[in-house]
């Protein structure tokens, strides 16, 4: 049988990968191609530079703050939403206290309330996410001025967005907030699965909470956990990091280009420049962080896999 | 329960598992990247000659339009709606009743139009506006545009004794220019920029608008003592600033100090009349009359502050009456006035203002029927059709005159008011349609934001913007443009 068994493979395969070269593969190798011309988006004709736009890139000072910010959103986004999420799905599903005549292993009080408020954010779309909190950061009659009045600290009145030193957090506090939600379920579902038994006998050994936490939970979960965080972290880099920015920040991007990521710059000298060809270019550079990202990630989360 | 792993199925090949996780994460991270850049994907245009041909040439038809050629028009639709032009169209095929007129309104005019472009096949006249607006250096730079030359030679729509030139307001013409003499773009509504208020927030302070700046900050140091701020702006969008400063900068230092900073000119940001308006204006700020928390609020925001009473005046243009129809109270008494000056000793008299053309509309050099795309704007460019507009939308358009007999809003009446006052005096400076990023991102984010959040000195941002400046300036892939 062995030998048959590429075969069987490829004829499975061969649609699928077909439509793939065809809509992801081609156009990628399209851009790489534009990147070495000088096509301007707008009119038919171009001709070819050779690394011109490369060297450009390399010279950029807008280009390098973009890389730094995406690269920032790319680490710390995913640290922070997915280290939340394991937390609140945690505590909704095992941390709580035995209730009597309860099951063993069971969340916190509510935790049916909490699953459901966590993840809603996640039904409202990323742009109307975005406008509410841009609304929220208004400084002058923004919500949580607002509130920051309300309790009487009439001095601490932060700008926000306006703030070249607190955008960058505001805008990463918004992707967390409308992101976490959809973690939680998925973490959940993934602990549903773990079998009780595993909790029991961890605490028949006496361990508290963080033991059980670190030596069962999540040991078992971490196939789930290293696909979430690369589905976060492209999310970092792509659609939903340029939504925020664009529909949020300064300019957008700034103020003083405190927020713009590589997202935001492909777009704007492709369609406000009129620079197709040098877009396509930075949509090179970002491929290439995208592709070291997930490699990293894949290698450093390669484990022992346990199952049950 | 057994533990194993993925390198133990080596002998096997790759593993079911493998193969499904590794091209699941592969085709995750192909998906965002790239894949939308090149979904505009160019093709070779090719110039099939399939133009129409000219028509006969009569003292009603000047330009020749072909009578039986269809003509298409593409609008945006925007904050000046489609009606009026769709008037304007029912004119068109009133007059040539045999061709077929193709109109459509869109808001995603690059969307729509960019892949047409790149076909070699666009419409015969488009309205290249709004968000999505193409680059007009690039069009023009790689000749995808006609030259409107003959429609502005051609005889008026109302007096066959004036050519449409004639008819037209201040600086319309040389904004339609890039480089020498053709005319690319014909730009149809005028707007009228300054600093806006309202009549009755500076009657109950019992002040005229002020000329100049000891005034200004006498007026503002009035405001704030009854709790009200002197300004406020589009803090997000910093580039609303320049509405009010550059013709101020005009004024205090003449026509010419305006022109070096389009024409890129070394150290044209140096000039003293530069220095003294960044400082008068960082003077608000120093002394509190910008309105507390003005730097994290966008246009909305700030027009909605500004509407509701918390601050006397903004920088913007002639558009605000109507973007902010909805937060102006009904007494508020709108008016524009020129930006107020240094002292007596500015070049220019009081009154000197910034008005320039807006909606630019072009014919495509690949348009099928170019002499019918010219026709169309012959036609909106008649009195019956200027005035239309007006009435309609409340805005000015590039046809000087047709106010007469229309009643004027608020706002609109005073952008009259102020046009007449200045006469002659009406400045236009370029940058924001020559370098949009320098002008809205480098200068208007960078530069004078980061100084009216009081993070910059004067002294600095004229530094790091002039050092923008000759960024630009050397920056080959940017084309250049000099006033003529």
């Amino acid at each position: 049988m062995q030998h048959g068994k590429y075969r069987f493979i490829v004829g499975f395969l061969a649609l699928p990968l077909g439509l793939y070269a065809l809509f992801v593969v081609w156009p990628f190798i399209q851009s790489i191609y534009y990147s070495f011309t000088d096509w301007t988006g707008l009119s038919p004709e171009f001709k070819m530079v050779g690394f011109d736009n490369y060297s450009r890139m390399l010279d950029d000072d807008i280009f390098w703050k973009s890389l730094q910010h995406s690269l920032l959103f790319a680490l710390l986004l995913p640290v922070v939403t997915i280290g939340l999420a394991l937390f609140f799905a945690f505590m909704i599903n095992v941390g709580g206290r035995k209730r009597r005549n309860g099951p063993v292993v069971t969340g916190v009080r509510g935790s049916g309330f909490y699953k459901i408020v966590y993840f809603f954010p996640q039904v409202l779309s990323i742009a109307i996410v975005a406008l509410l909190f841009a609304f929220a950061y208004n400084p002058d009659s923004g919500a949580i001025n607002s509130l920051v009045r309300g309790i009487g600290l009439d001095d601490v009145q932060p700008l926000w967005l306006g703030d070249p030193d607190l955008a960058l957090w505001a805008v990463m506090g918004v992707l967390v907030w409308s992101t976490v939600g959809f973690f939680v379920v998925l973490f959940s579902a993934g602990m549903a699965s773990i079998p009780a038994e595993m909790y029991e006998a961890a605490l028949l050994d006496g361990a508290n909470r963080v033991t059980t936490f670190f030596r069962v939970t999540l040991p078992l979960l971490w196939d789930t956990v290293q696909s979430g965080w690369v589905y976060m972290g492209i999310l970092a880099l792509g659609a939903e990091s340029f939504a925020v920015v664009q529909i949020m920040t300064t300019g957008p991007g700034g103020p003083d280009y405190s927020t713009t990521v590589m997202v935001l710059y492909v777009y704007q000298k492709a369609f406000r420049d009129g620079q197709a060809a040098y877009a396509t270019t930075i949509g090179v550079a970002l491929l290439v962080v995208t592709l070291a990202f997930a490699a990293v990630v894949m290698r450093l989360g390669r484990r022992e896999r346990l199952e049950y | 329960m057994g533990s194993t792993s993925a390198e133990h199925h080596g002998t096997e090949g790759v593993g079911r598992r493998d193969l499904i996780k590794r091209s699941a994460a592969l085709g995750l991270i192909s998906v965002p990247t790239m894949s939308f850049l090149s979904a505009c994907a160019s093709s070779g245009g090719d110039d099939s000659g399939d133009k129409a041909k000219a028509g006969k040439k009569t003292a009603k038809n000047p330009l020749a339009v072909n009578d039986t050629a269809g003509m298409e028009f593409v609008l945006f639709d925007g904050g000046f709606g489609k009606e009026y032009a769709e008037d304007a169209v029912k004119i068109y095929e009133k007059n040539f009743p045999k061709a077929s007129v193709k109109f459509s309104a869109t808001q995603k005019i690059q969307s729509t139009l960019q892949p047409r472009f790149n076909q070699g096949t666009p419409p015969d006249l488009i309205d290249n506006s709004g968000a999505e607006q193409m680059d007009m250096g690039v069009l023009v730079g790689k000749n995808q545009l006609t030259d409107l030359t003959p429609l502005l030679d051609a005889p008026s729509y109302d007096d066959p004794n004036k050519k449409v030139r004639d008819t037209l307001r201040p600086g319309i013409v040389e904004m339609g220019q890039f480089d020498g003499e053709k005319v690319w773009i014909l730009y149809y509504a005028y707007t009228v920029y300054g600093v806006w208020y309202s009549q009755k927030a500076l009657d109950s302070l019992d002040e005229q608008y002020p000329e100049t700046w000891d005034q200004m900050l006498a007026v503002c140091a009035k405001a704030k003592k009854k709790g009200m701020a002197g300004w406020t702006y589009a803090g997000k969008y910093p580039y609303y600033l320049p509405f009010s400063l550059y013709p101020m900068i005009g004024k205090v230092g003449g026509r010419e100090v305006l022109d070096a900073i389009d024409n890129l000119e070394p150290n044209a940001w140096k000039h003293p009349a530069v220095k003294a308006c960044f400082e008068a204006y960082y003077e608000l700020y120093k002394k509190g009359y910008v309105l507390k928390g003005t730097p994290g609020l966008d246009h909305i925001q700030s027009q909605t502050a500004w509407a509701e009473g918390k601050a006397l005046f903004i920088p913007n243009g002639s558009w605000v009456e109507n973007e902010s129809a909805n937060v102006i109270p009904k007494d508020f008494d709108l008016a524009v006035s020129a930006p107020t000056g240094l002292d007596s000793s500015d070049k220019l008299p009081f009154g000197t203002i910034w008005a320039s053309g807006g909606e630019p509309f072009i014919v495509p050099a690949k348009a099928k029927n170019a002499a019918g795309g010219m026709e169309q704007l012959r036609i909106m460019l008649s009195e019956a059709s200027s005035k239309n507009f007006t009435g309609k939308v409340k805005s000015l358009t590039a046809y000087n005159g047709g106010t007469d007999g229309i009643a004027l809003t608020p706002g609109l009446k005073s952008g009259v008011a102020a046009l007449d006052k200045a006469g002659e005096n009406v400045v236009n400076p370029r940058m924001q349609d020559w370098y949009v990023q320098l002008q809205k991102e480098k200068i208007g984010v960078s530069g004078l934001g980061e100084m009216m959040a009081g993070r910059l000195t004067p002294a600095e941002a004229i530094k790091k913007i002039q050092g923008f400046a000759d960024e630009t300036a050397k920056d080959d892939s940017i084309k250049h443009y000099k006033h003529q």
